[in-house]
Formats: structure tokens, C-alpha cells, sequence
């Protein structure tokens, strides 16, 4: 039994209507706590994205409420979307500085920030280079770095593997793993894929479709670090057993 | 085993390659030239040829001749026409790029001004710019106005777009970081909008030299000088058909360096980052 770790966000029956009459999210409920690492997996049109917009207040439920345990500042959420998003026209320094800079700080006083993210996803030797000469894999990393540079109390990941190749994918997911024990955050993961969810986090919430909703919340509770052992763990298939029969069930809640 | 290459390895495929790029480097500059000193021959032929007399076709020795004599002349015409167009480059850009980003901050204003922008965008300058002198006094300010009608809306339409078409995750990204409107315009909207701005400006500086042209012709002297459109028209007034084909080859060549300091610009400002400027390997 886990210790009861410090609460930071409460999903509580959150509704959403679009136009009136399209339910994109049906009563969704969820606690994260501290270091939780939790991914939302399901169909196209479950409402994983929906449900990450709304915890990034990108838009507002309709009905329901968003608590977070404290008054969330500027820099106290990272995102990472399915494409890196980058600024074409700035370095991957001046890229994983932009959430100071939209705080105001100066590029000077948070240096060492930046230098040690970057040494973290291990673009060190990049720092003065344009996105266009970055590999897919790499210009995710800088899209990484600059979701954990502020120190976030918590980051929204929204597919962020799923245009890449898989072994680019499969390192990443360690890395990933590896950067989330280092400096300890705490992830909401949105996937497709059951591997990658089974992997990476430690309770998978499966949603169905149309309307959105939660069908049932998987319980990982492999010991973390995991690495490629795990991957082939006779536990990491019970794993994936159990989340693929309640995707299995969420599309036929859907059909 | 080593895999190691000491010696260039070019296949024969590689060799076609490289030789294209090189026959192709050397025929940008030589084929455009030698295209030209065959229509100068030519036209000096068909001149002598047929007897035609220079009121009518001079030959290209005397236009030659007209560009030396009365360089004074066209020079000052120049250099008068020239002002003209770069005041209202400097005016379409500020007009144009303000504009556009007032109509970005507030789409009240866009709807409500846009169309008169494309109103006067669609409405020949040469049929407005008489009525502009009539009340507007100072010459030079007409001519601006007339310029400036004609080439304001390539910068105005293409920075609107631009400011439209920043990535819509960067924007939401912006929205999460809680950055403020100018913040927002400042470090994601300006840069984003660059390459079309750019797109726009090279456009706009090619109708400003035709906004001077026309404007001069409409305008006529009074107090201002007279410049090289002026000029042509005057020298077609004597018959005096080299001179105005001087005059034409300046306001051409005028256009020539626009363009081509413009592209230099676009190109200062964007090789590093944008597509556009990018050479690809094969």
C-alpha cells in the first residue's frame, strides 16, 4: 500500500457540451496526487484531448468543477503536444526559455535552468541550433525540455510519441521514465497504446467514446525504474492483458 | 574489415549531378546576358537594315548616346522618382503592417475597415489620383498618397495572414503560460507573420515604383521637379524617342534594384530559420 502522497488536482464529475448537444466528456472523475504518473488511454473521439484541455483551462467544463489543491501560477504547467510546436525562428536555448521569458525573467537569471533540462534530455551540444536541423526524436526532446523547465507541478502530455518512428518512440519512453524518477513529476500521459501506457505509467485511466467517458482505471503497480527488462516481463504482458480487455471493453460500450 | 573512404568515391549518377548544378550556377548569370546583347544586336540591325529613322526606332548606339548627354537631366529625374517611391515604400509598409496587426488585435476593427481597404485596393489609382491633386496641395504628399494606394495592400493582406497563421498549439501554449496580448504579438505573432510580410513587401516595392510613375504623370512638375516619368512623356511630347528610351531603362533598372535589395533583405532575415531559404541536399 502506497503512502498518500500530496494531492494536486480533483477532477470532480466534469461534463462538457460542444454546440449544445455533442458530449465530448460524460462525468469524469480524477485525483492526482504528487508523482502520480497516469495515462489516459482510449479511442479517437474518447475525449483524452477534451480532458487535457480542460485541466490546462484551455476551455471550461460545463458542468462539474477543476480544483487544484493550490492556486496554479504561471509555470506550474508544462505541455507537450503531439507535435513538438516550436518556434522555427528562435535556437533550442531561446525555444526552452520562452515560459521564463513569458514570466519576465531574463535569459541570464535562469541559465543554469536551462542548461541542466537541456543536459537532461540530452541536447547539451545543440543549444545554439535551429529546430530545422533537429531530428523528429530530438525536436521532441527540446519540446520536453521546455515543458519541465519552469518545474511544474504537473505536465500534459497529448500523444506526444505517436508521429515517431518506434525506436525513436521506445527510447523515449525510457528516457522519459528516467527524467521523470531524476526530478520527479507528475505526468498525465494521453496514448493510444496500451504498451506505451503500461510502460510509462502507474494507473491507466480507459475511456470510451461517444460519449467520452471513464470505463475503468487500470492499476500498474510495477515498481519504477523500469527499464527494458520490464518490457518483457511475464508482469508487463499481465499488464497489458488487463488494460487491453478494458479497452476491449470501452469500444464495445461505444459500439 | 574497415569501411573507411580515403579517396572521394563519385559514381557516375553523382558526376551528372555536380556537373548540372555547375553548368547551372554558370548559365543564371551568362544566358540571361547573352540573351541581351543578342536583342540590342538585333534591334540595331532591323534599325539599319529597314533605314528607320530615329524619331521613330532610335538605334541602340543613341539611346546610348541620350543616357550620356543628358545624364544630368535624367539623373536629377532619378533621383526625384526614386525618393518618391522609397517614401512610399517606407509609408505602404508602416501603413500596411500597422494595419494588420490593429486588425489582428481587434476583429471589430477588421470588420469594419477591411472592406474599404479592399475598396481602395480595386479602384485604378490612375482614376483616383486626379482627384487627390485637386485636394491635396503639396505635390510631393499627393504623390505619396498615390503611391502609397497602390502599395499598401500587398503588406497589409500578407501580414494579415501571417499574424493569422501562427501554429494553433503555440498560441494555446502562449495561453497556458498566461502571456499577456503584447507578449503574445511580440514573440510569437511578429516572428510567425515574417515570411509573408516579406512575401508582401518584395510585391509592394515593384507597385510603389508604379504608384511614383503614375502619380508623376497625373501630377505633372508644378514644384516638385520633374521626374523620369515626367521626362518620357516630355521627350515623347519632342520626339525625341531616345531619350524617353533612356529615361525607361533607368525607371526599369530602378525596379531591377528594388527587387533585388528586397530579396537580399528577405533573404538576411530568414536563411537561418525558414523553409524558403533552405537548400536541400539533392
Amino acid at each position: 500500500m502506497k503512502t498518500e502522497r500530496e494531492e494536486i488536482l480533483r477532477l470532480a464529475e466534469v461534463d462538457k457540451v460542444f454546440g449544445g448537444n455533442v458530449q465530448a466528456l460524460q462525468n469524469m472523475s480524477l485525483t492526482v496526487r504528487k508523482g502520480d504518473f497516469i495515462s489516459l488511454l482510449g479511442p479517437s473521439g474518447c475525449g483524452k484531448s477534451t480532458a487535457l484541455r480542460l485541466i490546462a483551462g484551455l476551455s471550461i467544463p460545463t458542468s462539474g468543477c477543476i480544483d487544484w489543491a493550490h492556486p496554479r501560477g504561471k509555470g506550474d504547467l508544462g505541455v507537450v503536444f503531439q507535435e513538438p510546436t516550436l518556434m522555427p525562428w528562435a535556437t533550442v536555448t531561446q525555444n526552452v526559455y520562452m515560459p521564463f521569458r513569458l514570466e519576465g525573467k531574463s535569459l541570464s537569471s535562469v541559465k543554469d535552468d536551462i542548461h541542466s533540462v537541456l543536459k537532461l534530455v540530452g541536447l547539451e551540444k545543440f543549444k545554439n541550433a535551429y529546430t530545422r536541423d533537429l531530428s523528429g526524436g530530438m525536436k521532441m526532446r527540446v519540446s520536453i525540455a521546455r515543458a519541465m523547465v519552469t518545474n511544474p507541478k504537473l505536465i500534459l502530455m497529448d500523444e506526444p510519441f505517436a508521429a515517431l518512428d518506434e525506436i525513436t518512440r521506445f527510447k523515449l519512453n525510457n528516457d522519459l521514465l528516467e527524467m521523470k524518477e531524476r526530478i520527479g513529476c507528475t505526468v498525465i500521459f494521453v496514448t493510444h497504446s496500451v504498451f506505451e501506457s503500461v510502460f510509462l505509467s502507474d494507473r491507466i485511466v480507459v475511456m470510451a467514446a461517444r460519449p467520452g467517458r471513464v470505463i475503468e482505471e487500470v492499476a500498474v503497480d510495477a515498481p519504477y525504474p523500469r527499464d527494458e527488462e520490464f518490457r518483457t516481463s511475464a508482469e508487463y504482458v499481465a499488464h497489458c492483458r488487463a488494460a487491453s480487455r478494458a479497452l476491449e471493453q470501452a469500444m464495445e460500450a461505444a459500439a | 574489415m574497415t569501411s573507411e573512404v580515403n579517396v572521394p568515391v563519385v559514381d557516375s549518377e553523382e558526376t551528372r549531378r555536380l556537373r548540372k548544378v555547375r553548368i547551372e550556377r554558370t548559365a543564371k548569370w551568362t544566358l540571361p546576358l547573352v540573351v541581351m546583347i543578342l536583342s540590342i544586336w538585333l534591334w540595331d540591325r532591323i534599325v539599319v537594315w529597314n533605314e528607320i529613322p530615329h524619331f521613330i526606332l532610335p538605334s541602340p548606339s543613341r539611346v546610348w548616346a541620350s543616357l550620356v548627354n543628358d545624364w544630368p537631366i535624367l539623373w536629377d529625374a532619378a533621383l526625384l522618382t526614386g525618393r518618391i517611391t522609397l517614401l512610399a515604400l517606407v509609408v505602404a509598409v508602416v501603413g500596411g503592417a500597422g494595419l494588420a496587426i490593429l486588425f489582428n488585435q481587434s476583429k471589430l476593427v477588421e470588420l469594419s475597415f477591411y472592406p474599404y481597404a479592399v475598396i481602395l485596393q480595386v479602384t485604378p489609382v490612375v482614376a483616383i489620383a486626379p482627384l487627390i491633386f485637386i485636394y491635396v496641395e503639396s505635390k510631393t504628399v499627393g504623390m505619396l498618397l498615390c503611391a502609397w494606394i497602390v502599395a499598401f495592400f500587398p503588406v497589409l493582406s500578407s501580414t494579415t495572414l501571417g499574424l493569422n497563421s501562427v501554429d494553433h498549439n503555440l498560441r494555446d501554449l502562449f495561453r497556458i503560460y498566461g502571456a499577456s496580448r503584447w507578449q503574445r504579438l511580440y514573440i510569437l505573432q511578429l516572428p510567425s507573420a515574417l515570411p509573408y510580410f516579406l512575401g508582401g513587401l518584395k510585391i509592394a516595392g515593384g507597385l510603389s515604383l508604379i504608384g511614383a510613375v503614375v502619380a508623376e504623370l497625373v501630377a505633372g512638375t508644378g514644384g516638385v521637379g520633374a521626374g523620369l516619368a515626367f521626362r518620357i512623356q516630355e521627350a515623347g511630347y519632342r520626339l525625341n524617342i531616345a531619350r524617353m528610351f533612356a529615361a525607361l531603362s533607368l525607371v526599369a533598372t530602378m525596379g531591377v534594384f528594388i527587387f533585388a535589395a528586397l530579396s537580399l533583405l528577405s533573404h538576411a532575415l530568414l536563411h537561418k530559420w525558414h523553409e524558403s531559404a533552405l537548400k536541400r541536399e539533392i
